[in-house]
């Protein structure tokens, strides 16, 4: 998967999650708690759906390494 | 005393007419002499922020740490009891030159910084009345209870303002004035910040009376709007108390809360509690994190530490091996409230902390902890433990219109017997609804429980369709109500499904209007519909579509039957249903 699928693979999931998000308005520095507003029940959910579509196991002291979709792309392409 | 202290105070008194706290009459019982005794009072009243407060600098303890505060990017700021009383004054002084006066009303709606906590106190000292409202609601929850509330004053963030109010701030008749954290203000709006700095950081705090409003913490209601409980200066009593006996504070202890002031706990043992009890506590601005969490322990050295179990639910995912590099030799005492705690977590944390988190029991209505499992006591794992001394609680059923208590080992609705010094004295202009709970001489909490041979006391649910989600309580009404302004929905059911880590998390049941087709796309558009009017911790996490709802001859929803559907528990008396769910 190169790192521009794995960037469509977490904008989709993020914004299943909270779809009141724009998603022409994330940019790749947003932190999804701090600018984006999710709340922890979200980020939770956002890990378990990216571990169904990646296979990826994300520990809890990784989610910082998912929390804007720049730094999430990098994580993820080096765990997936 | 404005308009509005007025009401509340009728709601008070009238409390007392229905006789509703006749047969206990206030500050009578050894325990709330005991009480009493760990207060000083005011010019003759009481007033909380004197508690909190000036009495410790006055009493030579301003040297001491009230405040260690942790910003998310690795700050940190410590504030003495001299320094938090200076800010505090400040602010009463910045809304007396606003002129706002004794019993106004002030919100507060911002993250967990210091200056929310010196409004708060400042707010107090001023005699007005505090109201916090939790950061993540969105505008709908936050309109609504200020316009219940009749908000004189927002305290706020530039960032929630333009967000979240400034298109509807001005359609709020009761608001004389918005400040806003930082230097810089929109239009309309003052600048905290420089405000603050050119206050006097004397203020002489209002010698409030024992009965004047303090605080207004809003509750959700499973029918019509949300509920203001108003809680009065009084209330300190019970807030030094139950610190005392339910948590172990006393001067100088390391105390961590990481309940949000937007919530009554965050509140009550967030903010009152501890400072009243001389402690210093730690505030750490940033959500949960494992990591972030168990170095704030080890590194801070916290000795009482009182959570949440969503919270501890997640400490428990990462498994004991997580936290096995951290030292958490300083914890003496540890509890949890919100929602039961389930028994697994309580003999983990046993292991890995080496003290089991103590669950506990109140409600926004009783303004402080009724039953506890306190320090000392044997701890039955899944249970909130035994009454306070000085607090009598009962397992009711009705009867021909009047209560009857249950011996050991039959469920009923927990029951508490009024006159404790933080009970609420009225629903916010809702003397109705207010009386609804006081019946035959008790209070009636919603919730049904059991109680054991032992005295112990065990959750068994709500006796309403509240749903508790992360520890909040939340209405379905007002979720409902927010699903139906979305176009394409005619109808709508709320209920709150098992969830392992939230206890519950919200879940809605909707019909279409004529002409419209479910899809995913919709679904995801009435969620986010949902969480732009109501935040992400009241908006449904789940929407499912139905062609009609169980309904009631009167076209009442029939939540509880959704409910049982979804469990797969026996529906139960269905006499009323007329429309069935298809």
């Amino acid at each position: 998967m190169t790192s521009t699928d794995i960037r469509a693979v977490y904008l989709e999931e993020l914004l299943r999650v909270a779809p009141d998000l724009d998603a022409d308005s994330i940019g790749d520095d947003d932190h999804i708690q701090d600018d984006l507003e999710l709340d922890s029940m979200d980020v939770l959910n956002l890990v378990a759906a990216l571990h169904e579509r990646l296979g990826v196991d994300i520990p809890e002291k990784d989610y910082p390494e998912i929390a804007t979709p720049g730094r999430a792309v990098g994580y993820l392409s080096k765990a997936a | 005393m404005t308009q509005d202290g007025e009401t509340t105070l009728t709601g008070a008194a009238a409390a007392g007419q229905t006789g509703a706290r006749a047969a206990h009459p206030e500050g009578s019982g050894e325990a709330w002499t005991e009480a009493r005794r760990l207060i000083d009072g005011w010019k003759g009243g009481v007033n909380i922020a004197h508690e909190a407060l000036d009495r410790h600098v006055a009493a030579g303890h301003g040297g001491d740490l009230a405040i260690r505060w942790l910003g998310k990017s690795g700050e940190r700021r410590d504030l003495s009891y001299a320094d938090l009383t200076a800010e505090a004054s400040r602010f009463a002084n910045v809304l007396m030159d606003h002129g706002l006066r004794p019993g106004e009303s002030v919100f507060a709606m911002a993250g967990r910084v210091p200056e929310l906590y010196a409004a708060a106190l400042g707010t107090l000292k001023a005699g007005m009345i505090f109201t916090p409202l939790f950061s993540a609601f969105g505008p709908e929850p936050v309109r609504t209870r200020m316009e219940i509330g009749g908000a004189n004053v927002l305290v706020t963030t530039e960032s929630i303002y333009r967000r979240k109010i400034a298109s509807w701030a001005g359609e709020i008749p009761t608001l004389k004035l918005i400040l806003i954290l930082g230097d810089a203000a929109p239009e309309g709006c003052v600048a905290l910040g420089p405000a603050m700095a050119a206050a006097p950081p004397e203020f002489e705090t209002v010698a409030t009376g024992p009965d004047d409003p303090a605080l207004i913490h809003f509750t959700s209601g499973t029918t019509g709007k949300p509920k203001g409980a108003v809680h009065v200066h009084k209330a300190v009593l019970y807030h030094a108390y139950s610190g005392r006996k339910a948590l172990g504070l006393e001067p100088g202890v390391k105390y961590w809360c990481t309940a949000d002031p937007g919530w009554v706990t965050g509140t009550s043992y967030g903010i009152i509690a501890p400072l009243v009890n001389r402690v210093t506590m730690l505030i750490d601005e940033a959500e949960f994190d494992l990591d972030r969490w168990y170095s704030t322990v080890q590194d801070e050295r916290v000795e009482v530490w009182y959570s949440a179990p969503t919270a501890i639910r997640m400490m428990m995912r990462e498994g004991a091996e997580a936290a096995a590099p951290y030292d958490f030799s300083s914890l003496q005492f540890l509890a949890s409230v919100g929602e039961p705690l389930n028994p697994e977590a309580v003999v983990w944390s046993e292991k890995v902390f080496g003290q089991p988190f103590h669950d506990n029991w109140w409600q926004t209505e009783t303004g402080g902890i009724m039953i506890a499992n306190r320090p000392g006591m044997t701890v039955k794992p899944g249970s909130m433990g035994q009454p306070l001394p000085g607090i009598e609680a009962g397992i009711v059923e009705s009867e021909d219109g009047t209560l009857r208590e249950l011996p050991p080992g039959e469920i009923g609705e927990l029951a508490l017997r009024p006159g404790w010094p933080s009970m609420m004295r009225a629903y916010l202009h809702e003397q109705a609804r207010y009386d609804k709970c006081f019946v035959d001489g008790w209070y009636l909490s919603g919730d049904l429980a059991m109680r054991d041979a032992d005295g112990y006391f065990w959750f068994v649910g709500r006796a309403d369709d509240l749903i508790k989600t992360s520890g909040h309580l939340i209405g379905p009404f007002e979720v409902e109500s927010a699903l139906i302004e979305h176009d394409a929905v005619a109808e709508a059911g709320v209920i709150g499904v098992p969830h392992e880590t939230a206890g519950e998390i919200v879940k809605a049941y909707v019909t279409l209007n004529p002409g419209v087709t479910p899809s995913d796309d919709l679904e995801r558009d009435i969620r986010g519909h949902a969480r732009k009017r109501l935040g992400p911790a009241v908006a449904p996490r789940e929407v499912v579509f139905r062609k009609t709802l169980p309904k009631t001859r009167s076209g009442k929803i029939m939540r509880r039957l959704l409910k049982a559907r979804e469990l797969g528990l026996p529906e139960g008396d269905i006499s009323t249903l007329e429309t069935d769910e298809t």
